[in-house]
């Protein structure tokens, strides 16, 4: 009876198994690599925050503003296509309490982002929302509140919280670019430190354009800029702090001094001196103001730049005959060569990621802008021109920013010196308006930190 | 006595008779049995020995004849239509036709030999033009086994496929459908772990009733930000593509199913 019940389990058995299914399982390993569709509802503000906002402050129309920043903002990464609003179906006040997601899904919207604004005792108070609009719910919601006069700043935080909401990094979009700001005839340039949103807006001159300046650096921790300029005709590093206006010359060297950058903690300042016909590289601490000598070569060593994590320096050295972009631990040893490639390298430059380095490659009479690992390996070429060098990294080491400058004609004229950006696929290059000429840009890390 | 002879004689003679006319082998000649066309006639493993043409005819005619009864008795019509070709192909396309069933299905009895000797097979052909003739004839005796081989790799597919896959066919289009759909985000580490693991639910026509992430837990860990974001453009995707491209038959067979999203292939580059 016993070996009957088992055979008639287990015949059981084999004829469940026989008519189950075990589960499909499909890879996909591709996908595409288009822009996002998003749509960037303008901010709702009731009739008396408008009313207020206008009388009081000049201000119309400030929720479109807004909106146009944010979507400035994102069509100029390349990762998102904003959408026309002429093509929204759905009004701005209510899309903010309960999108109807059939109307976004309509127009191809997959993203979507409604806000509202209230101004009220003088604070200006601006929430938003992220959809996903195929989903069917909320991603983020969050509100800022600010003096008015802040409403630039608030879109470019909304816009880096977007960013890192569906792109998984961090934004860059609240931050400034310090440049050198060039105006005049080649011959005789007028150049002054000038310093603006990244977008573009909100440029101020910090120098006077007495004095030729140079390679300013922005500090990642606070908002002091290192630069080159001239103290008894010879070129000297700087420090200026931006709130103050206050500035002061770096060590009392006996000969010159340039090519400065801030090392990741902002406590020290590593730059090249120069003397008798030999460069070298030094770290001073802003602290107790102690120089250390990091290299000691016979050849000409300058533009160093710290690794994120403050262990590792790499600069570019003609010690192999030709100017090539070195690596060594902080404290100088262990040096070694990392590029390899046909033509000189110069202006290394490590990611705040730490993953890459970015450079300036002259070949065949053409600059190249480009970066490399920091083994030199998987080296690429981002763009290509006539002249252009200085590259400086946006605070989520996705971006790059640099100058590019353009031929004169033959009667002297037709020259100019502008700010390009271009992104990490290479693709992506747009150029950065400034009210003026422009070079030598350097990205600040992220405000609202 | 005489009697008892004559009675004798007339029951022998009755017993002969009769047996002469029931058993047919006793008068007749043995019946001529043609001999049974084996498979192990048609498994050749020694390709190098086989360099001549006839040869090669005769496999592929028993390969003709032994495939016509595999066909009637297990592979379905249709898939077998697809894999038999009409007429014999040149030799390169059958060899690459041939090299590309292989892959497609991760053949386990995969022969290596039979890729390098095509490899081998095309780099003479560059060189040596005296020896095309007996290459060809040598490839079309390769050709004959693969068949062989992966005939009965399809017949066993297909009883598994029936059971627990989708077909080829059936597979490229459900990829090629959401290849489409899914936009990868561009910020992801290309050094981290980035495979997401959707289960789904479908419906006869291929929209979705429910789909579940299967790493659930690993989104809200700390430094897995970006699971979350390349998890939600895994979903974005299947819910841009609803309803899915799945095959019109066979419904118990895909209503569940879990679709591995990996961008590390793209980011890599």
């Amino acid at each position: 009876m016993k070996k009957l019940k088992i055979l008639f389990f287990s015949l059981f058995f084999i004829l469940i198994q026989s008519v189950s299914y075990s589960l499909i399982e499909v890879d996909i390993s591709r996908g595409n690599l288009n822009p996002l569709p998003i749509s960037v509802s303008p901010l709702f503000a009731d009739k008396k925050s408008n009313n207020l906002l206008k009388n009081d402050l000049k201000i119309e129309n400030l929720g479109l503003k807004i909106a146009d920043v944010i979507e400035n903002n994102l069509e100029q990464t390349g990762l998102f296509n904003t959408l026309s609003r002429e093509a929204f179906l759905q009004k701005p006040d209510i899309a903010h309490l309960k999108p109807r997601f059939e109307d976004w899904a309509l127009i191809k919207s997959q993203a979507l982002i409604t806000g509202k604004i209230t101004y009220k005792d003088e604070k200006l108070k601006v929430e938003f929302r992220l959809w996903d609009v195929l989903a069917g719910r909320e991603m983020l919601a969050l509100a800022f509140t600010t003096v008015p006069n802040n409403w630039r700043r608030i879109g470019h935080i909304i816009s880096d919280k977007i960013y890192e909401r569906l792109t998984g990094e961090k934004g860059y979009f609240d931050t400034r670019i310090i440049y050198v700001a060039e105006a005049g005839p080649k011959t005789q340039r007028v150049k002054k430190l000038a310093i603006m949103d990244q977008d573009g807006f909100n440029t101020k001159y910090l120098t006077l354009g007495n004095e030729l300046v140079l390679t300013p650096r922005f500090n990642p921790t606070n908002q002091m800029v290192t630069y080159l300029s001239y103290f008894k005709n010879l070129p000297r590093v700087y420090l200026l702090d931006i709130e103050t206006g206050m500035q002061e010359v770096v060590g009392d060297f006996p000969g010159m001094t340039f090519a400065p950058r801030f090392s990741p903690d902002g406590k020290k300042i590593i730059m090249s001196f120069a003397k008798d016909g030999n460069s070298d590289i030094y770290t001073m601490n802003l602290e107790n103001r102690i120089v250390e000598r990091i290299t000691n070569h016979p050849s000409i060593d300058t533009s160093p730049s710290f690794s994120p994590d403050g262990k590792y320096i790499t600069f570019n050295s003609d010690r192999s005959g030709f100017q090539q972009i070195y690596v060594m631990k902080s404290d100088g040893s262990s040096v070694r060569r990392i590029s390899f490639g046909r033509g000189l390298y110069g202006t290394p430059v490590w990611s705040p990621r730490g993953d890459l380095i970015a450079f300036t490659k002259l070949h065949k009479g053409k600059f190249y802008i480009g970066v490399m690992r920091v083994d030199g390996s998987g080296e690429r070429l981002l763009t290509e021109n006539y002249y252009q060098e200085a590259p400086s990294w946006s605070p989520n080491g996705r971006v790059l920013i640099f100058y590019r400058e353009t031929k004169t004609d033959s009667e002297g004229k037709g020259f100019s010196a502008k700010l390009w950006s271009i992104d990490l696929t290479g693709y992506n290059e747009r150029k950065v308006e400034t009210l003026t000429d422009a070079s030598d840009p350097s990205w600040s890390s992220l405000l609202s930190n | 006595m005489l009697r008892s002879i004559i009675i004798s004689t007339a029951f022998h003679f009755t017993i002969i008779i009769t047996g002469i006319v029931s058993l047919p082998f006793v008068a007749k000649k043995p019946i001529d049995i043609p001999p049974l066309v084996s498979i192990e006639l048609i498994q050749i493993t020694d390709k190098t020995n086989i360099p001549y043409a006839p040869k090669a005819k005769k496999i592929i005619d028993k390969i003709k004849k032994e495939k016509e009864k595999l066909v009637s008795e297990q592979a379905p019509p249709k898939k077998v239509k697809k894999e038999k070709p009409d007429a014999i192909p040149l030799p390169k396309q059958e060899i690459e036709d041939v090299k590309k069933i292989e892959e497609k299905k991760q053949n386990p009895e995969k022969d290596d030999d039979s890729i390098k000797q095509v490899s081998e097979f095309e780099k003479k052909e560059l060189f040596d033009s005296n020896s095309i003739a007996a290459l060809i004839d040598k490839s079309k005796e390769e050709f004959a086994e693969t068949m062989i081989q992966n005939d009965k790799i399809t017949q066993s597919e297909d009883k598994s496929m029936n059971l627990s896959g989708l077909t080829l066919n059936e597979e490229d289009a459900l990829k090629a459908q959401i290849f489409g759909c899914w936009s990868i985000p561009l910020g992801l580490p290309y050094n981290e772990n980035l495979l997401v693991r959707v289960k789904l639910k479908l419906k006869p026509d291929g929209s979705v009733i429910k789909s579940e992430i299967l790493d659930h837990a690993r989104m809200n860990k700390p430094g897995q930000g970006f699971y979350k974001v390349l998890a939600e453009s895994a979903l974005r995707a299947i819910q841009l593509c609803q309803p899915l491209r799945v095959p019109t038959t066979g419904y118990e067979r895909w209503k569940d199913m879990q679709l591995n999203f990996d961008a590390s292939e793209m980011l890599k580059g």
